[in-house]
Parts: structure tokens; C-alpha cells; sequence
């Protein structure tokens, strides 16, 4: 159970990216999170796992209130949440294998992944997730020798290296054409139904978010505008969330 | 202002543009005075010649040579004539003997006569000079006129004389020179040789050793990098403390655990039975205390065992150490007495293991500070985290002023070293009063509990400490060096390797400061720590340009180690500015030569490398 209470961002300079954002996210929802660009859709999945630091509020997950860990207690929060990002973020002249290994370095024993070391188990499991996503004969290849999909399942792959609860995914399928987006998605349906990981899901399509998403919060200059099941959506409510002049394609 | 732009142009802006014309009419007026050009010079008879001589002498590298057979020969002339109207005796010579004859046989001073050889071998050339004073025997010969056989050995010349009067007869002297047998490399080439040999190698040691340094500096210096790091001041008080306390502790130990390793070196089998001993228990109790992977974090007592078994295991690391590098040491002896002209391999071995132990006590002592100091700031992190915000500000008041007076007392017995000021108040009393003073202002100003920017400190110091060295010439360094290992290649290595650190490190953290973020988010997503996140997302995106860059520092040291020994710091360059200073230009032009083709050949290597690793 992740629960967001007040969340606010204001960025040096005074954007004001989140403005008291609150909603819950049961275990294994897939949630979708809506808006338009620059709406704070990117700046709400950091500050889950605080890559971004929060101004104010709290998140609470599973009770343990993430705003006030550690560094010590950030890391082994963080190695419960997984991310996937739009551009992949993958290094590209890694191997796959070690990018995906990468997933790992919340668990292992820092001095032994300083020298490239892993255990076997690891090394078996990521094979096992390479396999799952489809890319287990790209292993030993630069990452930046993929094509954007593979890359992204790549991504994926890592992500569940690090026997995620919680995925946050920020626009997994924006650089990518309609086919492999729903592949994408697929997988990471098919992580949220099998697994019961929860998903977090920014997206821009309507009909992926018809398709795929449990639940949906809408965000609109930092502000939630929406909150409810995607097919509540109708014409008023999306002029809401992407302002009067929006056309409704697809 | 744009309306004025649009404008067309108005008289102010050409007396603007006349006056900025004339302005730098001025400069480079100036400049000429300065820099004293003067083509007047150039064209003087006097520079002209000497010009001549020195580029002739330089398009004759002093390589190769031949054997070479003199025939010398003196005949007597009178200068001025003798007043009785005697001149001087031919000498007799046999019947094939080469002779010379000159006429007239007495001549005034600066008066022309005729030089006229017979008999020489054919096709020879060589000086005929003016032998000063009556002694027929004196090398010192003056005169640059060059005589030239025809094929029958037969040659003729005028002969200025110089203006040396003199009672007694005089001598000129014709030596003419014939190569015999096969060309042969003189003695400079094969000086010059050994010399770039000896400069390659500087320029390689410096860049290796530089680079390995600069490496880990230039994450320091890299704002993208530190900006992030922050810590409580509870945590920077005890990591400052723990410093010096840990090197200190750390230098004790080490040279304690090297005595007795010093005091049980008796046999090489021994040694190596111990340096063998000593790795296999340090990495069994690595195993114990560092497993690869934890899911629960370990109770206390285990935490607290698996401290004392790592500084245990540090210990007998470092005892096999000292082993490992005396074993070195007398394996490199032996060899060197029993592998001949491979000797040089032994004296590898030899002067390696001696770099381990030296490297071994400071690295010892640095580990020790290193460690000492991340423990403490880790609990003073711990205690920012838990304790209550007055109970963290008690600690701060009285840590901190501990801190910066530690610091400031150091900084001042460092001064007092320097200038031997001698007076306590100054170099101890003072600094210690000022950071007590300075701590607790800052402890009392600083919010207990807020996080200072650490990193940007660790960022400015690093980045002034390499501008500042980094303006000072690798030549200048050199200099100092050679005072402080004596005159030679070493002195050119440290000076060069100092140099190669201070640039290598900058150029590489603006490679860092210019890498992607986004597999660096990623990274830190997955719950890895700082050095985890610069290992997995750092590193991989640096590698191309860290060699590009490390590829043209090489070329630089080549370069640079031509000149260092200039000052005393070995390669080539001393040859070089000994025969200059010596006016051999002969023997400068073989070594500019092989300047040249060492450099340029390098560039050649860098560049294929470069392509090849990319």
C-alpha cells in the first residue's frame, strides 16, 4: 500500500511542480497517471523513490514513511521499487547482461559489485528475466547495439532484478511506435497480474490507458485533477485534465 | 539600442573605428619595441655567414662517419719576410710522398699567396690552415680554406695569411682526409640513441603513472558528481578528527608490522611461504566478513566481529605485503647478477619491490585515515539521524571547535616547518585558539541537524589545488625534482607524471561533468550506493574519452621529454643543449632529427591506437 499525502515540489526558482497532491495505491493496482507535459507526471514518480527530494508532504508505504528515511533505509527502500524510464537509461556501452545485473546493486555487498563480482543466483535470475522479456540471446551485447524496444525490455529487466513491489514506470512506451508500446505494456501487465507488483504507470495515450490501467490520477500544472477508473473519462473531464482547446483523438 | 544598429553610419562611429585603427597600430607599435625587431640585423655580413655556417652544419646530422686516413703536411713560410731576404728550408721527402710548395716563401702579413700540393691521393678533401707559433707540432690551426684534389692528387689554392708577424719561421699545414672501410654510426648517434630510448620511456612511465592518479582526482573535481554529496556537521567534525588520528595510527602500525616483517625476512622460501599464508587468510576472512549478499541486515555482535576479522585481515595483508615485496626485492638481486644482459628484468623485480614498500607504509597510513574517518562520520551521521535535535547540537559544539582547531594546528606546524618561524603563538597557540573559536561560531550558527555541502568544499579544494598546479611548467617542476632526487630520468618522470596528473585529472572531470544523467538516475533507482552508482553509470560512459584523452597527454609527454632534460631531468634534451651550448651543431642536428622522427611516429601510434580502441 503506497500512500501519497500533500505532496509538493517547488524546484529552486519557484516551479511549483506538484501542489498538494494526495492519493492511495493499493497493492497490485496498475495505476495510470495522466496529464500533459510538464504537468509534474515525472517529478510525482522521483519523489516516490526520491531521486527527486519532496518540499512537503509525506509518502507512506507500507506504513514506513519515505520522506523520512535515511540514506541507509533509502537504499533498501529503493531496492523494492523498480523503475522504468522513457528513455531506457540504459548504459550503452555496458553489456546487457551487466545492465540488467545493475538491477542487483541494492542487494549485494557493495566492496564485491565494485570489482564486477555477482553471486551465481544473480546471474541465473537475471538470465531468467532476460528470458521472460525475450532478449536472453542479447546478453552478451553492447546495450547500445538494440533497438529501442529491446532496450526498454532491457529496462524492464532490470527493474525486476530487484524483486520489485512497486514499479514506477515513466512513460515506458513514449519513444516508441504503437506496436512495440503494447508489447511493452503487455509485459508490464503481465508483471502486475502474475506478480501482483503494483504498477505505477505515467502514460500519454488515452487508449493504452483505456487498455491497461486499473485506476487513474490525472495531473494538471502540479495539481490532481482526476482521480478515478478510466472509463469515467468522458469529454468534460478530459477538458479538464488537458485544458479547453484539446481534441479528443483515437 | 537596435534602432542604432539599423542606423546608417554616422561620423562618430568612423572616428569611432579610425581611433580603434590607430589603437592597435599603438599595440603592435609597441610590440615591435618590445620584442626588437630588426631585419637590419639579419642582413649584417657577420649574421649572414654564421647563419650559414649553423643551418649547413644542421642539415649535416652527426650520424654516420667513415674511417679516415690524414696525410699532413707542413711547409714553413716567413711572415714578414726575414730581412736578409733568407727563406725558409722545403723539407725533404721521398719520392711518392705527397708535398707542398708555396710561393712566394715569405709573404707580409694579410698578403695572399699561392698554395700548390702535389702528390696527394686523388679525390680528397681537406682543410689547409695556418699553423700559429714556430711549434710545427701545435693543433691549434687557424683558417677555414678547404683544399680539393683532382684525380692525379694534385691541388691549388690562395692563401690568405693571417696577421700574425713573427721572427721565426711559421708553418702552414695541410691535412687531407680519406675514408676508409664502411660507414659506421658515430658516437653521438649512438649517444643520441641511448638517449630517446631513455626519453620514450620517461614519457611512457610519466603518462602511466599520471594517468592512474588522475583517475580517481578527477571524480573529485567533477560538480556533478559532488554537488549531491551533503552531509550533517556532527558527520564532517568526526571525519575531519578522524583523518589526521587515522594516519597516524595507521603510519604506526604499518611501520610496526614492517619491522616485524623486516625482523623475520631471513630466506626467500620463507618469505614466500608467508606472503602465500598471509593472502590465502586474508581472503578467507574477506569471504567471512564480506558476503557477496545479504537480504536482512546482521545483529551487532556480527556487525562488530566482522570489524575486527576485516582490520585483522588489513593487518596480515599488510604483513604479507612487506613480505611479498622483500621476496621481490631479493629475487630481483639474484637475477640481476645471474641473467646477464637481461639483468635489467632483475633490476625490474628490484626496484618494484622497493616501490611496495615504500608505497606500502603511506598507502597504509592513507587506508588507515580513510577508514577511520568514514567510520566516525558514519556514526556522526547515525547520531544526526536519531538523536534529538539539542543532543546533536551539544556533540556539534563540542566536536567542531575539536575539528578546526586539529585542522588549523596541522596547517600551522606545516607552516612553522616551512619557515621555521619558531614562535608557538603564531604556529600553535593561535591557529588552535582560532578553531576552537571558528568551530563553535559554526556549530552555534549551523542548524543541527542540516546538511552541508561537503562536495562543493571536496569540489573547489580539488579544482584550485590542480589550476594552481597546473600553471606551474612541467620544466619548473622538473627543476624541483631534480633537487629532491638528484639529476637523471627519475627527476623527469616525477615532474612530468605531477604534471600529466594535475591536466589528466581536469580534462577528465569535464568528460564527467558531461556524461548522460539518465543512466545514472537508473542506477541510483535500483538502491545502489555512490560508489556502486559511479562504477555501474560513470565509468562505462567515460572510457572513450579517458583514453582519447590519455592518448594525447603521451604525445605531449614525448614532446615535453625531449626538452626536460634542459634542467637536469634526463632524456635527450641534456645531449641536445650540450652540443648547443658546445656550438656543435652537428651533433644538436642528430638529436633534433631523432626528436623529430620520435615524435612524429608516436603521433602516428596514438592515432591508430585511438581508432582501434573507439
Amino acid at each position: 500500500m503506497l500512500q501519497i499525502r500533500n505532496l509538493t515540489k517547488i524546484y529552486e526558482g519557484g516551479v511549483k511542480a506538484l501542489d498538494d497532491v494526495s492519493f492511495d495505491v493499493p497493492d497490485g493496482q496498475f495505476l495510470a497517471v495522466i496529464g500533459l507535459s510538464g504537468s509534474g507526471k515525472s517529478t510525482l514518480l522521483r519523489c516516490i523513490n526520491r531521486l527527486i527530494e519532496p518540499t512537503e508532504g509525506q509518502i507512506l508505504w507500507n506504513g514506513e514513511d519515505i520522506t523520512a528515511a535515511s540514506q541507509e533505509e533509502m537504499r533498501r527502500i529503493r531496492r523494492k521499487i523498480g523503475m522504468v524510464f522513457q528513455h531506457f537509461n540504459l548504459v550503452h556501452r555496458s553489456k546487457v547482461i551487466t545492465n540488467v545485473l545493475a538491477g542487483r546493486l541494492g542487494y549485494v555487498n557493495p566492496a564485491w559489485s565494485l570489482m564486477n563480482r555477482f553471486p551465481k543466483e544473480d546471474l541465473a535470475k537475471a538470465f531468467k528475466q532476460m528470458e521472460r522479456v525475450g532478449i536472453a540471446d542479447k546478453a552478451y551485447q553492447r546495450a547500445d547495439e538494440l533497438s529501442g524496444g529491446q532496450q526498454q525490455r532491457v529496462g524492464i529487466a532490470r527493474a525486476l532484478m530487484q524483486d520489485p513491489e512497486l514499479i514506477l514506470a515513466d512513460e515506458p512506451v513514449a519513444s516508441l511506435d504503437p506496436v512495440l508500446a503494447h508489447s511493452i505494456m503487455k509485459h508490464l501487465e503481465d508483471i502486475n497480474k502474475q506478480d501482483g507488483v503494483s504498477v505505477l504507470c505515467s502514460l500519454h495515450f488515452l487508449d493504452i490507458v483505456h487498455r491497461y490501467a486499473d485506476y487513474v490520477i490525472a495531473l494538471n500544472e502540479g495539481k490532481l485533477v482526476y482521480e478515478g477508473p478510466p472509463k469515467d473519462i468522458d469529454d468534460q473531464k478530459f477538458k479538464d485534465i488537458y485544458g479547453r482547446d484539446a481534441e479528443r483523438v483515437g | 539600442m537596435k534602432k542604432s544598429n539599423d542606423k546608417k553610419a554616422s561620423p562618430w562611429k568612423s572616428i569611432k573605428i579610425g581611433l580603434l585603427a590607430l589603437l592597435v597600430m599603438v599595440i603592435y607599435a609597441y610590440g615591435f619595441q618590445i620584442t626588437e625587431v630588426n631585419l637590419e640585423e639579419l642582413r649584417s655580413e657577420k649574421r649572414q655567414t654564421s647563419l650559414k655556417r649553423v643551418t649547413r652544419a644542421l642539415a649535416k646530422p652527426d650520424i654516420i662517419e667513415y674511417d679516415q686516413t690524414e696525410q699532413i703536411i707542413n711547409f714553413p713560410i716567413y711572415i714578414p719576410c726575414q730581412a736578409d731576404g733568407t727563406l725558409p728550408v722545403a723539407p725533404g721527402h721521398a719520392a711518392s710522398d705527397p708535398f707542398l710548395i708555396i710561393t712566394p716563401g715569405c709573404a707580409s702579413p694579410g698578403e695572399t699567396v699561392q698554395v700548390e700540393g702535389f702528390d696527394f691521393a686523388p679525390n680528397v678533401t681537406g682543410p689547409v690552415r695556418f699553423v700559429p707559433g714556430s711549434d710545427v707540432t701545435n693543433i691549434v690551426t687557424l683558417g677555414r680554406d678547404v683544399a680539393e684534389t683532382d684525380n692525379t692528387g694534385h691541388f691549388i689554392l690562395s692563401f690568405k695569411l693571417p696577421e700574425r708577424p713573427s721572427e721565426d719561421v711559421q708553418y702552414i699545414r695541410a691535412s687531407l682526409r680519406k675514408n676508409v672501410g664502411s660507414p659506421h654510426f658515430t658516437q653521438t648517434a649512438k649517444d643520441t640513441w641511448e638517449k630517446i630510448i631513455e626519453t620514450v620511456f620517461l614519457a611512457l612511465l610519466a603518462t602511466t603513472f599520471g594517468t592512474i592518479l588522475a583517475i580517481p582526482l578527477s571524480f573529485l573535481a567533477a560538480r556533478n558528481l559532488m554537488k549531491p554529496v551533503k552531509s550533517p556537521l556532527t558527520s564532517i567534525a568526526l571525519s575531519m578528527i578522524g583523518w589526521p588520528l587515522g594516519i597516524y595510527v595507521g603510519f604506526i602500525i604499518v611501520n610496526w608490522v614492517g619491522s616485524m616483517s623486516t625482523a623475520l625476512h631471513t630466506n626467500a622460501w620463507l618469505a614466500l611461504a608467508v606472503a602465500i599464508l598471509a593472502l590465502v587468510l586474508v581472503w578467507m576472512g574477506i569471504r567471512w566478513a564480506l558476503p557477496q549478499a545479504e537480504v536482512n541486515s546482521p545483529g551487532r555482535l556480527i556487525r562488530f566481529l566482522r570489524l575486527g576479522v576485516i582490520l585483522l585481515c588489513v593487518v596480515v595483508g599488510f604483513f604479507g605485503l612487506f613480505q611479498f615485496a622483500s621476496l621481490v626485492m631479493s629475487v630481483g638481486k639474484s637475477l640481476t647478477l645471474t641473467l646477464g644482459p637481461f639483468g635489467f628484468l632483475g633490476n625490474f623485480f628490484f626496484q618494484s619491490g622497493d616501490i611496495i614498500l615504500v608505497i606500502t607504509s603511506s598507502l597504509g597510513a592513507l587506508v588507515a585515515g580513510g577508514a577511520v574517518s568514514s567510520f566516525l562520520s558514519r556514526m556522526g551521521l547515525q547520531a544526526t539521524e536519531k538523536l534529538p535535535a539539542g543532543g546533536v547540537k551539544i556533540i556539534n559544539l563540542i566536536l567542531t571547535p575539536i575539528a578546526v582547531a586539529t585542522i588549523l594546528v596541522l596547517l600551522g606546524q606545516l607552516i612553522e616547518w616551512l619557515y621555521q618561524i619558531g614562535k608557538p603563538f603564531y604556529t600553535l597557540w593561535g591557529p588552535m585558539i582560532t578553531g576552537v573559536v571558528l568551530g563553535l561560531a559554526l556549530a552555534i550558527f549551523c542548524k543541527a541537524k542540516d546538511a552541508l555541502p561537503t562536495g562543493m568544499v571536496i569540489y573547489y579544494i580539488t579544482r584550485s589545488v590542480l589550476n594552481g598546479l597546473r600553471s606551474v611548467e612541467a620544466l619548473v617542476m622538473a627543476i624541483v625534482f631534480v633537487i629532491a632526487v638528484g639529476i637523471g630520468p627519475f627527476a623527469g618522470v616525477m615532474a612530468l607524471g605531477l604534471h600529466t596528473i594535475v591536466s589528466l585529472a581536469k580534462l577528465y572531470s569535464e568528460q564527467v561533468e558531461s556524461i548522460m544523467t539518465g543512466p545514472l538516475e537508473a542506477i541510483q533507482a535500483t538502491g545502489a550506493n555512490r560508489l556502486q552508482t559511479i562504477i555501474y553509470g560513470v565509468v562505462p560512459q567515460i572510457v572513450p574519452p579517458y583514453i582519447s584523452y590519455t592518448m594525447y597527454r603521451w604525445d605531449i609527454n614525448v614532446r615535453m621529454s625531449t626538452i626536460i632534460g634542459f634542467v637536469g631531468g634526463g632524456g635527450i634534451g641534456f645531449l641536445l643543449q650540450q652540443n648547443i651550448n658546445l656550438l656543435n651543431y652537428r651533433g644538436a642536428s642528430a638529436q633534433m632529427l631523432a626528436i623529430a622522427v620520435v615524435v612524429a611516429s608516436m603521433d602516428y601510434i596514438s592515432s591508430v591506437l585511438r581508432e582501434k580502441t573507439i
